[in-house]
C-alpha cells in the first residue's frame, strides 16, 4: 500500500511540471498554431542562467525572479525574430525551425557550461514530509510545486476569461484578420502570448532542474511528456494542460512502478493513442466544426 | 512557364552533371582530410619514424558525455608529456578522438575513417559497449588493435577477436568483490540490486549473484539509461516496500544521484554498496548537492553531498584522488596542471580524468615494450607478453596474457567517510575515503575472490619529474 | 541581331538535339534515369577509397529513408518525427533473421521492409484522424518508446552488443565496402524510381489531393483514410530497408542506433532537401553525412578546445535549420528548380528554346490559408 502511495505521489508531482510546460505550449498554440518543440530547451537555458546566477552568490529569490522574467523576454524575442517570418506559410516550417532552437540551445548550453556535472538547488527543503509516523514522498518542495503551478495556471485562466487584454488575446488567435480590422494590435498580442509561455517554460525549468540531472539535455524527455499532456488535453485548454498533465505524470509513474522506467515511453504513446482515438482533439477542446 | 510533359534529354543529361560534379566536387573535399595523413614506414600504417598516429571515439556530447569527455583529454595530456620528453623510440604521439555521442552508427563510420582514411596505428581507448561491439568485428578483421577499451564488458577477452583487450576491471569482477563484501559483512540482511538495464548492470548483478545467496535478495530494480531524465522514486519505494537494508548498485553517476535523493527524500538511508562507476565523488556529489535549498552556498552543498554520502561502500583500482599522500596521486596532478592546465582548472583531478591517465600511461608502456620496430601485430603481442610487469597506478597488475585480454581484475573495497581527508577539485570539497578490505582480485568466472599478496607500483622518477 | 557566341550554344540550337526526347511514359523514363544514374554512380565508386565507398553507401540508404518520407509528409501531408523507430523494426528484423536462419539475403532485405509497413499500419490507422502537431507529437513518442523495448527483452534482441549482422560475400577482389555501397546503391536506385512512377501516377495525384484538402477530396470520391495509410505503409517500408542497409553498414544492430535525434534528423534533412521531391532527398542525404565532418574540420581550423568544437557541429546544424527554413524553405532542390528556372529564362532570350521544367512530384506542405498551386 505503502508503495502505491508514493508512486502516486510521485506521479502527481511530476505531473504538475508536465502541467507548467504543457501550458506553455498550449499558450504558443493558441496564439500561432504553432508547436513549440525548443520550449523545454528554452527552460533549460535560462535554469543554466539561473544556475550562473546562484554561483556568483545571488539570493535564490531573486535569481527565481530574474530568471521568469529573462524567460519572458527570451519567448518574446524568439517570436519576433524566427517565428514571425514563417507567418501563413506551411505548417512543418515552423516546426524545423523550432527544432533548429532546440538544437542551438543545447550546443550553446554545452558550449559555455560543458559537460560537467553539477547540481541545482531546490526552492525548499525535498525531505519528504511526515504523515502519521511515515515520511512520505511529497516534501515542501513538491508542495510548491503544486501550488506554484496552481497560480500560473489560475492566472493564466484569470488572464484570459476576465481581462481585456485576455479577450484582445483570444481574438487575435481566433481569427487575426478581424481583430485587425478592429484595431487589436495582433503582432503584439502574439509576441505577449510567447513571452508569457517563455515564463510558464522558465518556471518549469526551475522546478525540474533539482530532481534531474543537471545536463543541456535535462527537459527533453519533460517536453516529450508535456506535448503528450498538451496533446490529450486538447493544444488549446489552459485547464486541458493541467489535467492533461496529471493524467500523463500519473500514468507513467504507475507504468515506471510496476512495469519498469524503460517502458514509460511506450505507456504514455499508448495513453496517447487511446486518448486520440477516443477524441482527437483532445479531451478539453471545442468540437470542431467542419467547414466545407 | 508552360507545363511540358515531355523532359529532353538535354535537361536530363545537364542535371545528371550537375550533379555529378556537385557530388564529385564534396566527395574530393572529403576525401581530403584536414589532419596530414601519415606516410606509412616499412608499411605500418600510422607508424613513421617520427610519429605514431592513434585514433579513438568517444562521447563528447549528448547525454553520455558528461564525465566522460573529460578522458581523452587527458589521455592527452600523458602523451603531451611523452611527447615532451623526446617520445617513445623517438616517435611522438598523436592522438586523435572524434565524437560519436555515443551512437554505434556513428562509431563505425568514425573508425573506418580513422583506419581507412586517416590510417591509425591503432584504437586506443575508445569509449563503450555498444559502440565498441560494433566496430570490434571491423577493426579484427582489418588486423587494427582494439585496446583498452573503455567499458567493463565481459565481452573484450574473446579468442574469436584477438585484437581487442579490455582495461577497467571487468563489471562482473566488480560485483563478485563488492558481492563478497556484502555476504561477509552484511550476511542475513535483506539485499536489493538496482542496476543499469544493459551490459554493464546485468554483468554487475551477475557478479553479484555469484557470492550472494539468492535468498538474501528481495528486490531487483533497473532503470533504462535512455530515458533516464528524474528521479529513480519508483523504483527506491520498491526498494523500501521490499524492505531491502542493503542496496547494491550498478549506476552510472547521474543515476547514482537520482536514486539517492529520492530515498533521502522518504527517509529511506539502506546501506549502499556501489560500483566505482557511479561513485566517484567529485562526479556524484555536485548532483547530490541539490538537496539543499535555496542554494546556501558550495559549502552548504557540499555538505549535503558529504552527508548523504557518508557510509557508502564501493571500489577502488587506484588511489583515489582524495587520497592525497599517495604518490601516483601526486604525480598524476602534476601531469595535469602541466600539461592539460585547462582541464585541470575546470574539473580538477577526479575519477575520469585518473582514468584518463593511468590507461594512456599503460598504452606508452606497451608501446615501449613493443620496441623499435613496431607493427600491430608486435604491439598485441608486447601486452599479451609483458603486461603483467607494466607500472600502473593500479593495486593489483594488469591481466594481460595470451589468453586473458582483461586489465584489472582486482580492486579494494573502500568506505566513503567523511573524517577521511576529502578530495579538493575547482568545483569544491568532496568526501574521501578509506579502505575497509585489503586488495582483493578474482575473475569473471568461478575463481572465488582472493586476496592479493603482491605489492603496487610505484611511479617511476621519470613520471615524478616532470616540468 | 546575332545572339553572342556562347559555347553550347550552337548545340542548343540544333534541330536533331531539340528532337532528342525521353519517352513520355513514366516508368521507361524513370528506369532510363536511374539506368544513366547507376552508370555515373558505378564509374564514381570505383574510382573512390573504401572509406568514401562506404560514405557513398551510407548516402544512399539515407536516400531511401528520406524519400519514404518526403512522400509521407511532403506529397501526403503527414509530418512525421518518427521514422527512426520504423528504421529500427527494419533493422531488427533482418539482424533476427541474419542471425537465427540462413534465408536468402534479398529475402532478409524484404522482411524489414514487411515489418516495418506492417509497423506503418499499426501507426497508419489511428494517425488518420490526427492533424499535423497531433501527429508529430504521436510518432515523436514512437521513436522514443520502440528502442527500450530491445532493450528490455535483451536476451531476444542482443541488448547493448546487438545483433551482428553479415553482408554476403563481395564477388572476386571487389573491396567490402564497395560491395556494400553498390547493394545499397541499387536499393535506393530502385526505390526511388518506384516512388518517382507511384507519384506520377493516379496515387501521386491522391496523396497530393488529400494534402491540400481533405474535404474536397472526400468529395471528389477519394477514400481519404485508406490513402493515408497506405502513404504511411509505403513510407515506413522504405524505413524499414534504410534501417536494414543502416544495421549493415555498421556491423551490428542495437538500440544505440536510433536515437530520437535520428528521427529529427531524418525530418530535418528531408526539409532540407526539398520537402516532397524525390532527386532534393539525394542532397538531403549528402547533408546527413557529411555535415558532421564540414563542421569538425572547420572547428579544427579555428583552433577551439575540444568542448567547444565538439558542440560547435550541433550548433551549426541548427542555425542552418533555421537560416533554410525561413530564407529557403523551399530546400536545396526547390533552389535548383529556381535557378534552372533563370538560366530558362536566360536562354529564351539568346533565342535557344531551352526545355521547361516539368512539374516533378513536389511542392511544400500547404497551410490552411495558402492559395494552392495546381498539380
Amino acid at each position: 500500500m505503502g508503495l502505491f502511495v508514493n508512486i502516486t505521489l510521485d506521479g502527481l508531482a511530476n505531473g504538475m511540471i508536465f502541467a507548467a510546460l504543457a501550458l506553455a505550449l498550449v499558450l504558443i498554440f493558441r496564439a500561432t498554431r504553432i508547436v513549440n518543440f525548443a520550449q523545454g530547451a528554452m527552460g533549460m537555458i535560462t535554469t543554466f542562467i539561473a544556475s550562473s546566477l546562484l554561483g556568483r552568490g545571488v539570493a535564490y529569490w531573486w535569481a527565481f525572479l530574474a530568471v521568469l522574467a529573462i524567460g519572458f523576454v527570451l519567448g518574446a524575442l524568439v517570436e519576433r525574430v524566427l517565428i514571425r517570418p514563417l507567418q501563413g506559410k506551411s505548417e512543418l516550417n515552423p516546426v524545423i525551425v523550432t527544432i533548429g532552437l532546440l538544437v542551438v540551445l543545447e550546443g550553446v548550453a554545452g558550449t559555455i557550461y560543458g559537460n560537467s556535472s553539477r547540481g541545482f538547488p531546490a526552492a525548499y527543503s525535498q525531505s519528504g514530509l511526515t504523515v502519521g509516523h511515515t515520511k512520505i514522498a511529497f516534501s515542501h518542495f513538491d508542495v510548491f510545486i503544486l501550488v506554484s503551478v496552481l497560480v500560473l495556471m489560475i492566472a493564466t485562466l484569470v488572464l484570459f476569461r476576465a481581462t481585456s487584454l485576455g479577450l484582445r488575446m483570444r481574438a487575435s488567435a481566433f481569427s487575426g484578420e478581424i481583430s485587425r480590422l478592429l484595431g487589436v494590435r495582433v503582432g503584439l498580442l502574439l509576441t505577449l502570448g510567447w513571452a508569457l509561455a517563455g515564463v510558464a517554460g522558465s518556471l518549469a525549468g526551475l522546478l525540474v532542474a533539482p530532481t534531474s540531472s543537471f545536463s543541456p539535455y535535462f527537459m527533453d524527455l519533460v517536453l516529450v511528456y508535456a506535448f503528450t499532456a498538451a496533446v490529450i488535453g486538447g493544444l488549446e485548454s489552459p485547464v486541458g494542460a493541467l489535467i492533461g498533465g496529471l493524467i500523463t505524470g500519473l500514468s507513467i509513474s504507475y507504468v515506471g512502478g510496476y512495469l519498469g522506467s524503460g517502458l514509460q515511453p511506450l505507456g504514455a504513446l499508448v495513453l496517447l493513442m487511446v486518448a486520440l482515438m477516443a477524441r482527437p482533439e483532445g479531451i478539453f477542446a471545442r468540437p470542431p466544426a467542419r467547414r466545407v | 512557364m508552360r507545363q511540358s510533359s515531355h523532359t529532353s534529354i538535354g535537361r536530363a543529361l545537364v542535371t545528371g552533371a550537375l550533379g555529378v560534379t556537385l557530388g564529385a566536387t564534396l566527395l574530393a573535399a572529403c576525401s581530403s582530410s584536414p589532419k596530414a595523413t601519415t606516410t606509412t614506414t616499412a608499411n605500418v600504417p600510422g607508424v613513421t619514424a617520427t610519429s605514431i598516429s592513434i585514433g579513438a571515439t568517444v562521447p563528447l556530447t549528448g547525454p553520455a558525455a558528461p564525465g566522460y569527455d573529460e578522458i581523452a583529454p587527458a589521455m592527452d595530456a600523458v602523451f603531451g608529456w611523452v611527447n615532451a620528453h623526446g617520445g617513445v623510440d623517438g616517435r611522438k604521439i598523436n592522438y586523435t578522438y572524434l565524437d560519436d555521442g555515443y551512437n554505434p552508427a556513428n562509431t563505425a563510420t568514425l573508425t573506418r575513417k580513422l583506419v581507412l582514411q586517416d590510417n591509425i596505428f591503432a584504437d586506443i581507448g575508445s569509449l563503450g559497449t555498444p559502440t565498441q561491439a560494433a566496430v570490434q568485428g571491423f577493426l579484427n578483421t582489418q588486423k587494427v588493435p582494439q585496446l583498452f577499451i573503455e567499458s567493463g564488458c565481459n565481452c573484450w577477452s574473446d579468442p574469436t577477436y584477438p585484437y581487442s583487450s579490455g582495461w577497467q576491471p571487468p563489471y562482473t569482477v566488480e560485483g563478485k568483490i563488492l558481492g563478497s563484501y556484502i555476504k561477509a559483512n552484511f550476511a542475513g540482511k535483506k539485499v536489493g540490486y538496482l542496476y543499469q538495464g544493459d551490459e554493464f548492470g546485468n554483468d554487475f548483478v551477475k557478479g553479484l549473484d555469484m557470492e550472494i545467496p539468492s535468498a538474501s535478495v528481495v528486490s531487483r530494480q533497473s532503470y533504462d539509461a535512455a530515458t533516464l531524465a528524474g528521479p529513480l522514486s519508483n523504483q527506491i519505494a520498491a526498494l523500501k516496500a521490499a524492505g531491502a537494508q542493503v542496496v547494491a548498485m550498478a549506476t552510472i553517476p547521474a543515476a547514482t544521484a537520482l536514486a539517492m535523493l529520492p530515498a533521502a527524500a522518504i527517509g529511506y538511508f539502506p546501506q549502499y554498496v556501489i560500483s566505482n562507476v557511479g561513485a566517484d565523488t567529485p562526479t556524484v556529489g555536485p548532483l547530490l548537492s541539490s538537496f539543499t535549498s535555496k542554494g546556501g552556498g558550495s559549502a552548504a552543498q557540499a555538505k549535503a553531498a558529504t552527508g548523504l554520502l557518508n557510509g557508502v561502500i564501493t571500489d577502488a583500482y587506484f588511489a583515489p584522488e582524495a587520497d592525497v599522500s599517495n604518490p601516483w596521486v601526486q604525480v598524476e596532478k602534476k601531469l595535469l596542471q602541466d600539461y592539460a592546465p585547462s582541464l585541470y582548472a575546470k574539473s580538477g583531478l577526479d575519477g575520469n580524468t585518473q582514468y584518463g591517465i593511468a590507461l594512456a600511461y599503460t598504452f606508452v608502456q606497451a608501446l615501449q615494450a613493443a620496441g623499435k620496430n613496431l607493427t600491430r601485430a608486435g604491439l598485441v603481442a608486447a601486452i599479451a607478453a609483458h603486461g603483467k610487469n607494466f607500472v600502473t597506478p593500479g593495486f593489483v597488475p594488469l591481466s594481460y596474457s595470451s589468453t586473458v585480454h582483461f586489465g584489472f581484475q582486482g580492486s579494494e573495497v573502500i568506505k566513503l567517510s567523511s573524517t577521511a581527508p576529502p578530495a579538493v577539485t575547482p568545483t569544491g570539497s568532496w568526501i574521501g575515503s578509506t579502505p575497509v578490505t585489503p586488495v582483493e582480485v578474482t575473475d569473471i568466472g568461478s575463481a572465488p575472490v582472493t586476496k592479493y599478496t603482491g605489492s603496487t607500483s610505484t611511479p617511476p622518477t621519470s613520471l615524478v619529474s616532470t616540468s | 541581331m546575332t545572339p553572342p557566341a556562347v559555347p553550347g550554344l550552337a548545340l542548343g540550337r540544333a534541330r536533331w538535339f531539340r528532337r532528342l526526347r525521353l519517352p513520355t511514359q513514366p516508368l521507361a523514363r524513370h528506369m532510363i534515369l536511374a539506368l544513366c544514374g547507376a552508370a555515373v554512380l558505378y564509374v564514381v565508386t570505383s574510382s573512390l577509397s573504401p572509406y568514401n565507398d562506404f560514405e557513398v553507401g551510407e548516402i544512399a540508404l539515407y536516400v531511401i529513408a528520406l524519400s519514404g518520407l518526403s512522400l509521407l509528409t511532403g506529397v501526403n501531408g503527414q509530418i512525421s518525427l518518427g521514422h527512426g523507430a520504423f528504421m529500427a523494426v527494419g533493422a531488427y528484423a533482418t539482424a533476427l533473421l541474419m542471425t537465427h536462419t540462413h534465408l536468402n539475403f534479398l529475402l532478409e532485405l524484404l522482411a524489414s521492409i514487411g515489418a516495418a509497413a506492417i509497423l506503418g499500419l499499426v501507426i497508419g490507422i489511428p494517425a488518420t484522424r490526427l492533424k499535423g502537431p497531433y501527429l508529430a507529437g504521436m510518432t515523436l513518442l514512437l521513436a522514443l518508446a520502440l528502442p527500450p523495448i530491445a532493450d528490455k527483452w535483451s536476451t531476444t534482441f542482443g541488448g547493448d552488443q546487438g545483433l551482428t549482422t553479415t553482408v554476403p560475400a563481395a564477388p572476386g577482389t571487389t573491396n567490402p565496402e564497395e560491395w556494400l555501397a553498390w547493394i545499397q546503391i541499387m536499393g535506393a536506385l530502385i526505390v526511388v524510381v518506384l516512388l518517382a512512377n507511384l507519384l506520377r501516377s493516379r496515387f501521386g495525384r491522391t496523396f497530393r489531393a488529400v494534402r491540400d484538402d481533405e474535404i474536397a477530396a472526400s468529395l471528389a470520391g477519394i477514400h481519404v483514410a485508406r490513402t493515408k495509410v497506405i502513404a504511411f505503409v509505403i513510407s515506413a517500408g522504405c524505413a524499414g530497408l534504410a534501417g536494414a542497409f543502416l544495421g549493415l553498414s555498421t556491423g551490428v544492430v542495437n538500440t544505440g542506433e536510433f536515437p530520437l535525434t535520428l528521427s529529427i534528423q531524418l525530418l530535418a534533412a528531408m526539409v532540407l532537401g526539398g520537402t516532397g521531391t524525390l532527386m532534393g532527398m539525394w542532397w538531403g542525404a549528402v547533408l546527413l553525412v557529411y555535415l558532421p565532418q564540414w563542421s569538425t574540420s572547420l572547428s579544427g581550423d579555428f583552433n577551439l578546445g575540444s568542448g567547444a568544437s565538439a558542440y560547435l557541429a550541433t550548433i551549426i546544424f541548427g542555425v542552418v535549420l533555421i537560416v533554410a527554413m525561413i530564407a529557403a524553405p523551399t530546400g536545396i532542390q526547390g533552389g535548383l528548380r529556381w535557378a534552372w528556372g533563370r538560366i530558362s529564362v536566360f536562354g529564351s532570350r539568346l533565342g535557344v528554346s531551352t526545355p521547361s521544367v516539368s512539374e516533378g512530384p513536389g511542392a511544400t506542405l500547404h497551410g490552411p490559408d495558402q492559395v494552392r498551386n495546381s498539380g
